[in-house]
């Protein structure tokens, strides 16, 4: 589904990745860790599409397409999904307004018939169930005057909605109570079939007993230096990233 | 819900929709404007003396006045003896049926979105529709004659009655107000009229659709709305234009008088064509409105989005005289390319425990200039007044400028006067947030700026709401990127 070769990307000059190479296929769950400052997220920005960077190498080709020539919209009608780090506000747009707006464009896209009123009502209330949505919730602006955990529910709350083949996760368990984190697993959980794929961005374990990652790669200094199962997370988080520098499967 | 979608779908429907020019048989007067105009604007209405003499007053007030330039606007000069001061479609005397109406008239409407119809509109809104100087067609008038509701053109509420616009004509609006308010005084042709009766609640919106259609006219009309004692009514405009690269003068009175008891509320989505996107042609629009509450308890509500037109100069106003008396001012204004808007509200509070809220969400794009201009008065009698202003300004690119001028002028000290100011850019993180849901760029822009104006768009009745936000997104396009 998603194929990293390569990859660099620098930022106001400096480097921040320096030659990652992921592969990601469908129905797998990646998990991605790493010490703050690694370009964790500036990787799910790259995939995203951020017009941010200064330069960009290497190639990322996902279901068979080159990312690099699309569009950011494009790339999200095409499937990819961004739960963000830090979701931004939209005064004075609902959730539902929002999201309206989003499933259309992406029904236009695919040249589907676009949901009624009603139909995108009944959608949308099985959807907030999905993540424990309060119907207050949903009636609000798009973030505005949201707790830290309620912000990163309403981000898994469009991923329901939105149904994307290729999920990035980047930091969804920080700022999350243990009730919080169980209610977003779980819902991430439930959208998990053997057709989407999910990148799980995190730097505690403790994310992982909840979704279970089938890869576990160690981000460090712009590369991915380990890959494991899920048990390289629980000797991570034992050993902490220190210990990488010694066990890292490519020369740092 | 399904509206949003609409809307997001025209978005990407570019340029000024309206600016096509309909083929109607117009009558125009000479070109200039002296005392003779004056007369023959009057006499081809067939009007009592006492307007004439009224006209001819305000006539020469405004040869006595100066331009004015305190607002933050660069407003080229105007050549005041270029223009026609009246120009009528053909062949009208008074319309009694639609079959009269020319039917290029009825197609232009048409075009608009409005019908002239009675049976073909669901809605229920009673329009008045004038074009160039006059009045073509009243809809609805009948239903509301049954509830002693007056709801006619401006010239035949002067026919008919003349003791009732003897009474308020100019009662909120002297001629002498300012320089664009004498000059409509003097050569105003049409307009709307509307009386609503003690206790009578208006059962559905009435509506002035007003259209420029011929060259190098200007436009005054008139506009009177009366709301006796515990009555209501809800009161919509519209107006659009040609493209022309000339500039072309539209200077309106509205007056508003709520009694006793009374709420008028008083709804405006001005697209006035704004020019091109190098800044020739539009139309300039000074206008001056404002409501008087004369009663206690009466409440006048002006909520205004305001799109088009080259230059703006407009400050809808009330005159809180009786006690407990409300005053509201919402606006969203969009300035794109080389627009110019300088406006915002006075609210002036004479009577006790007097209350006024002024929202003000100023959005603007390309070179263009957009100012808000308040001012509160608290008078020394005014014990208890209140007021709350808003005013927010939105920047899309490093070009445009957004300016706030409030004036607070306090003689009470139990007055309460609060002043809130904001100024804000659509971020790149919201576009992105926006654009990672696969919205593009225009659409993002679209749903921000309408979040922005919720506050405001929520004033209006759903119909026009729906017409806004389409508007707002259209006349931002291509204002990014
Ligand atoms: N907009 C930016 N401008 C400059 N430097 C940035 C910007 N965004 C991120 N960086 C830098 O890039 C590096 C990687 O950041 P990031 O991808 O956010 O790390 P992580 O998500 O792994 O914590 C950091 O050194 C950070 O300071
Ligand atoms: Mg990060």
């Amino acid at each position: 589904m998603l194929e990293i070769k390569d990859l660099h990307v620098s930022i106001q000059g400096k480097e921040i990745l320096k030659g990652l190479n992921l592969s990601v296929k469908p129905g797998e769950v990646h998990a991605i860790m790493g010490p703050n400052g690694t370009g964790k997220s500036t990787l799910a920005n790259v995939i995203t599409g951020r017009d941010i960077y200064d330069n960009i190498s290497g190639e990322i080709i996902y279901k068979g397409k080159d990312l690099m020539e699309m569009a950011i919209e494009d790339r999200a009608r095409e499937g990819i999904f961004l739960s963000f780090q830090y979701p931004v506000e939209i005064p004075g747009v609902s959730i539902t307004n929002f999201m309206r707006a989003a499933l259309d464009e992406i029904y236009l896209y695919k040249g589907k018939k676009p949901l009624s009123g009603g139909e995108f009502l009944k959608y949308f209330n099985e959807k907030k169930q999905l993540v424990e949505m309060t119907a207050n919730l949903a009636n609000r602006s798009v973030n505005e005057g949201f707790s830290g955990g309620e912000k990163k529910k309403n981000e898994i709350f469009q991923m329901a909605m939105l149904n994307p083949d290729l999920a990035i996760l980047d930091e969804t368990d920080s700022g999350l109570d243990i009730d919080a984190l169980r209610i977003v697993a779980n819902g991430v959980n439930k959208l998990r079939t053997s057709e989407n794929a999910t990148i799980v961005i995190t730097h505690y374990q403790r994310l992982l007993d909840y979704i279970v990652p089938d890869f576990v790669h160690v981000l460090y200094g712009g590369k991915i230096v380990k890959t494991g199962g899920k048990e390289l997370a629980f000797e991570l988080e034992e050993k902490g990233y220190e210990w990488i520098k010694d066990h890292a499967d490519i020369e740092l | 819900m399904s509206d949003s979608n609409q809307i997001l779908d025209e978005v990407t429907q570019s340029d000024y929709k309206y600016g096509f020019v309909s083929n109607i048989e117009t009558e125009t007067i000479e070109k200039g404007l002296n005392e003779d105009v004056v007369r023959l604007i009057s006499m081809k209405k067939n009007e009592p003396e006492w307007l004439l003499e009224y006209r001819l007053k305000a006539f020469r007030k405004w040869q006595q006045m100066e331009m004015p330039d305190w607002a933050h606007l660069k407003i080229p000069s105007i050549d005041f003896q270029d223009i026609i001061y009246y120009a009528a479609p053909k062949k009208k005397e008074t319309l009694n049926s639609l079959e009269e109406v020319d039917p290029e008239l009825i197609d232009t409407f048409n075009k608009l979105g409005i019908s002239l119809e009675e049976q073909k509109r669901l809605t229920g809104v009673a329009v008045d529709a004038v074009i160039d100087s006059v009045s073509v067609k009243t809809t609805f008038t009948a239903t509301l004659a049954k509830y002693g509701i007056i709801f006619c053109s401006f010239s035949e509420a002067v026919q008919e009655h003349p003791e009732l616009v003897r009474k308020y004509l100019g009662s909120v609006v002297p001629y002498t107000d300012n320089y664009f308010g004498a000059l409509n005084s003097a050569v105003f042709s049409d307009g709307s009229f509307c009386y609503i009766p003690k206790g009578v609640r208006c059962p559905m919106e009435l509506s002035t659709y007003f259209r420029i259609n011929a060259a190098n006219t200007g436009q005054f009309e008139r506009t009177l709305i009366v709301a006796d004692e515990g009555s209501y009514v809800s009161y919509l405009e519209g107006c659009t234009a040609p493209q022309r690269d000339e500039n072309q003068l539209h200077a309106a009175i509205v007056e508003i008088i709520a009694h006793k008891d009374a709420e008028v509320k008083y709804s405006t989505v001005q697209n006035w064509y704004p020019g091109d996107k190098e800044g020739r042609g539009g139309i300039y629009n000074f206008v001056t409105k404002r409501g008087l509450c004369e009663g206690a308890n009466s409440k006048i509500s002006w909520t205004q989005v305001e799109t088009g037109s080259a230059i703006t100069w407009k400050y809808p106003s009330c005159v809180l005289k009786g006690d407990n008396s409300v005053g509201e001012f919402y606006s969203v204004a969009v300035t794109n390319n080389f627009q110019q808007a300088d406006t915002g509200s006075k609210m002036i509070h004479l009577g006790k425990n007097t209350r006024s809220t002024i929202v003000s969400k100023g959005i603007s794009a390309g070179r263009s200039h957009n100012s808000y201009r308040g001012q509160v008065k608290i008078n020394k009698n005014a014990t208890g007044a209140r007021n709350f202003s808003q005013c927010d300004s939105l920047l899309l690119g490093d070009r445009c400028g957004a300016h706030t001028f409030p004036y607070i002028d306090t003689k009470n000290a139990s007055a309460i006067v609060e002043h809130e100011a904001t100024t804000s850019r659509i971020s790149d993180d919201q576009l992105f947030y926006c654009q990672q849901r696969g919205l593009d760029t225009e659409k993002s822009i679209g749903l921000i700026v309408n979040g922005y104006a919720r506050e405001v768009l929520n004033q209006l009745p759903m119909e026009f709401a729906v017409e806004a936000q389409k508007l707002l997104a259209i006349s931002l396009e291509g204002s990014v990127g």
